[in-house]
């Protein structure tokens, strides 16, 4: 009753403040309510998880490059020693997330949707939970104990960041392994780093967590406000951002009050300083999918990411609440990303909740201590059911990218029916938050007409399913768009590849040509030398002969100057008629060698046969 | 291994079936008020299409080799049947019906490929084949309005002996075609009018074509589809484009034409209230398999039908005109769907001509 109360006091005030006009919002097209099924999982504390006797860590968790291994087998390391380094520019470390001995490194299946395996750092822990020292940016203050002088505090806080230089923050952030953990898994420090060059003036927190189930930044806001404040005010000091939107759904109005009272300390501060909020808290209306990034953009601000371009060309940045609170660890604590905050939920656990999971820990151990019903598990789901994958098994690690698991009971989601015709409803484009026409891309998905498909805008798709939530048919729409990307990137890929055989071999003609003709002028060139000295050689005899001719007659020696040059052009002309028919009488024996291996009895054909495949046989041994 | 599917995994109760079922539940305050006006042939029209639709689909389904029961089970061809029986004249003899239900499911349906193949409205295919074939039955089989019956001193059936008519051909002893049937409001207007025989208000004077607000009778089973429209909107079970574009288009142009020449226009009122304008506008216009599906396609869709309505009705050889107006605009349906696609995020509103080849 009282929750009750307080909940409408809030929202209240949530619609006060809309009303007032402090916000002007925008809209989307399309979207729909969803049942929001938050209220299993967010009603106590985050829990933390026990260390699992084995940790598996994936190296790579992120887009872009694998990191790579810097430990070997037999190795012990302590929790929060680096893993894996970062490998070219798009790339993040990997840490170990307990201490103990790492006992392989090899391809263990991970959460993926394609089901695949990958290389896997493999610990097996101790019991000593040894860990590396940590070097903070910043001293942590104890901000529990700072009620009353909490404005003085958080002034102090905000002077300790200015003071850090845009660099130490953002490599702080770059060793901690930190990417992004609303789903997309960018390395943080590269987004960062781009945004401060692109004079990025809008930072978007998203704090939205729009799809059901899902609760763990609705907790991470409610129990950890000023971790998440802070995290923020950090991202924003590096990106140079002028202005900072936080945008929540306006169903978590404890996140919202949570987030809005660790604020007022800063607000207070600036207000005295003169300045304009720094930063906003804005609630939107809960309507999937809000949360998704193109969306959130457009509802706070009204603009548009451009089709294949980057909230980044039109001066934004957008992060992730949970991303936020990743920098704030990193700075204050000198932690790196080695555990994050997972919902557990779904009507086969017993006490849904939001537990910090250190990464690699297997998913069996996470759900064991949410006490598990083994047998009533019908689909295990990382992720939320709009857009998240089933799961083969649960004997597959937690990683960076692991915001939720919904594990369903029989009955609690669907299995739809098998799909009918499409009956050109509409309900699909109308629910499309992208405007596009699925019941269209869907005709020519199914007759894998890719072209008219990219004409039809299939790459603008953001695959949030509201569109097979809508269909009567129970058509598997979205399927059947992950489907045609794939095709369409398979071909382009091939496309590709065959681009560059083909300006390899024309290359290759290219330079073997060159080097025939080159070969062909060296050899005119080394004849002509030859020429020269031989007519040299014949000259000086004759000149000597001439000397000795001299002494009876000087008078001849110009004529038989004369005679001599004669001779050497005769001479090269006869050294170039020799060349000729040397190398005829080598074509003739090459042609009549060939001769001889065409005219094969059956006997030796066949022993030479036998002579190749011992040959190739050889050589595979080797 | 656990069950694995794609994403989404979450799914409303909502499916072909249910969407066809309610939309012909819907249609129950329509029909029971045309079965108060016109006679119970209605309902022995609805009931024979019924059967028949239900037949002719099930033997083409298997001759097709489909599923038959989940494909006679997604309502579809009971809701053609039923917009059929309602669309046919009260006392058409069975085979008309036979024929009209032929044609919407056999033809325009199953050979077209069935539910979500089809380029015509099933229903509205089979009535301009009858409207074409027999145009006698089809213009005259409308019993007498109750409203009208004392008026012009007219003769009314009774459950059974409209049974014995509409199998048999059976009239009782003492009653006569003439005294059955009566003209429709809208072909009222219609003959007088284009002959120059009577003004509106001449027309009006006589007092059998206009009720109180609309033609008269068919203004009230126009008021009863109407709410059942409106249910449908507030249900979500269509969208406003087709119908309010539909109406909008049909009332202006009245009101454009009416204003000009107050003697040969009624008023935008009757067009809206008579005839079958809210039976087309809700249930026949909206069939999605049929009618454009982008937002501003569909406004274009629903205004080509109202002026279109309105066209027939004013100058065109027929008194009502929902099914040509709807055929004819199916056909424009792949255009309009090309032309007006929306501009998706992201892009520019210029892209669009880029694209089109």
């Amino acid at each position: 009753m009282k929750q009750s109360i307080k909940k409408n006091q809030t929202q209240q005030s949530l619609a006060d403040s809309i009303k007032a006009g402090l916000y002007k919002l925008w809209s989307f097209p399309g979207g729909i309510k969803l049942p929001g099924n938050k209220s299993q999982s967010n009603h106590q504390p985050i829990t933390s998880a026990k260390t699992a006797r084995q940790l598996v860590i994936p190296l790579n968790q992120h887009i872009g490059q694998a990191a790579e291994p810097v430990v070997q087998v037999g190795d012990k390391v302590l929790k929060g020693q680096v893993l894996g380094h970062a490998h070219g520019i798009i790339s993040a470390p990997v840490h170990a997330s307990g201490s103990g001995i790492v006992t392989a490194i090899e391809e263990r299946p991970i959460p993926h949707p394609s089901g695949l395996s990958a290389l896997c750092v493999v610990i097996d822990t101790d019991d000593y939970e040894q860990c590396v020292e940590y070097t903070p940016l910043i001293r942590e203050n104890k901000v529990s104990e700072a009620q009353a002088g909490e404005t003085r505090e958080n002034s102090a806080d905000e002077q300790s960041i200015t003071a850090l230089s845009n660099e130490q923050i953002n490599s702080q952030i770059a060793d901690a392994g930190i990417v992004g953990l609303g789903g997309a898994l960018f390395p943080a420090a590269a987004k960062l780093h781009t945004a401060e060059k692109m004079h990025t003036d809008t930072l978007i927190i998203n704090a939205a967590e729009c799809e059901p189930y899902i609760t763990c930044d609705d907790v991470l806001m409610r129990y950890r406000p000023e971790e998440v404040i802070l995290g923020i005010l950090l991202i924003k000091k590096v990106v140079g951002a002028k202005k900072c939107l936080i945008g929540i759904e306006d169903n978590k109005p404890e996140a919202y009050e949570a987030l809005l009272s660790a604020i007022s300390g800063y607000t207070h501060a600036h207000k005295t300083a003169q300045t304009e909020p720094q930063i906003e808290i804005i609630p939107v209306p809960a309507r999937y999918p809000a949360g998704g990034e193109k969306q959130l953009i457009q509802v706070l601000t009204g603009k548009e990411v451009p089709s294949r371009g980057l909230p980044m060309d039109i001066g934004i940045i957008c992060h992730n609440v949970a991303t936020a609170a990743a920098v704030y660890q990193a700075v204050y604590r000198g932690e790196p990303l080695i555990s994050r905050i997972v919902t557990i939920t779904g009507g086969a656990v017993k006490v849904p909740q939001n537990m910090e999971v250190p990464i690699g820990t297997p998913i069996r151990d996470v759900l064991t201590q949410a006490g598990l019903n083994e047998e009533k598990i019908e689909k295990v789901i990382m992720g939320g059911p709009m857009m998240g994958f089933a799961l083969p098994s649960i004997d597959i690690p937690v990683t960076k990218a692991t915001n939720c698991l919904l594990i369903s009971e029989k009955d609690e989601l669907t299995t739809p029916p098998p799909a009918m015709p499409c009956i050109r409803c509409a309900r699909c484009s109308d629910s499309c938050p992208m405007s596009l026409l699925p019941q269209q891309m869907y005709l020519y998905a199914k007759s894998r007409e890719l072209d008219k498909l990219q004409e039809y805008n299939l790459f603008d798709c953001i695959e949030c399913g509201c569109c097979s939530y809508a269909c009567p048919s129970n058509i598997p729409l979205v399927q059947y768009y992950r489907y045609a990307k794939n095709e369409i990137n398979n071909k382009t890929q091939e496309r590709n590849k065959a681009d560059l055989a083909r300006k390899r071999h024309e290359f290759r003609e290219e330079r073997l040509e060159k080097a025939k003709l080159a070969k062909a002028e060296a050899a005119r060139l080394r004849k002509e030398k030859l020429a020269k000295k031989k007519a040299l050689d014949a000259e000086k005899a004759k000149q000597e002969e001439a000397k000795e001719a001299s002494s009876d007659d000087k008078s001849d020696s110009t004529a038989s100057e004369k005679s001599a040059a004669n001779t050497t052009a005769a001479n090269s002309a006869d050294l170039i008629q020799e060349a000729i028919a040397r190398a005829k009488i080598k074509k003739a024996q090459q042609q009549s060698q060939r001769k001889n291996t065409e005219n094969l009895t059956e006997d030796q054909q066949n022993q030479i046969d036998e002579a190749n495949e011992r040959r190739s046989k050889n050589s595979q041994i080797e | 291994m656990f069950l694995a599917q794609s994403s989404p995994y979450l799914k409303p109760d909502l499916n072909v079936s249910k969407m066809m079922r309610v939309v012909t539940l819907l249609m129950v305050p329509g029909i029971l008020t045309a079965t108060y006006v016109f006679g119970y042939g209605v309902l022995v029209n609805i009931l024979l299409a019924i059967v028949f639709a239900l037949s002719f689909e099930a033997i083409i389904l298997y001759l097709r080799k489909r599923p038959v029961r989940v494909y006679i089970n997604d309502n579809s061809a009971l809701l053609t049947a039923v917009i059929i029986g309602v669309a046919l004249p009260p006392l058409a003899p069975w085979w008309l019906t036979f024929v009209g239900v032929f044609f919407a499911i056999v033809v325009a349906k199953q050979l077209y490929g069935g539910i979500g193949y089809n380029t015509f409205n099933p229903a509205m295919v089979a009535y301009a084949i009858l409207l074409v074939s027999f145009p006698a039955q089809m213009t005259t089989y409308w019993q007498t309005p109750v409203m009208l019956l004392s008026h012009v001193d007219g003769q009314t059936l009774s459950l059974l002996e409209t049974v014995q008519f509409q199998l048999f051909s059976q009239l009782p002893a003492n009653v006569t075609m003439d005294a059955l049937t009566f003209a429709s409001p809208l072909s009222i207007v219609r003959t007088s009018v284009l002959s120059g025989a009577a003004t509106i208000g001449e027309i009006d004077a006589q007092g059998n074509a206009f009720g109180v607000f609309g033609g008269i009778g068919t203004e009230w089973v126009n008021l009863a589809f109407l709410a059942g429209g409106l249910f449908m909107l507030r249900k979500g079970l269509i969208s406003w484009h087709i119908p309010i574009s539909l109406l909008a288009m049909l009332g202006f142009l009245s009101l454009l034409f009416g204003s000009f020449e107050l003697d040969s226009n009624p008023s935008p009122l009757f067009h809206l209230f008579s005839g079958a304008t809210m039976l087309g506008a809700f249930f026949i216009a909206t069939d999605p398999v049929t009618a454009a599906t982008t937002p501003r396609g569909r406004i274009f869709y629903g205004a080509g039908i109202g002026a279109l309505i309105y066209i027939i009705r004013t100058w065109g050889g027929y008194p009502d005109a929902i099914a040509f107006s709807v055929l004819l605009m199916n056909m424009c349906v792949p255009l309009l769907d090309y032309y007006t696609q929306p501009r998706v995020y992201g892009h520019k509103a210029d892209n669009d001509d880029q694209e089109q080849p």
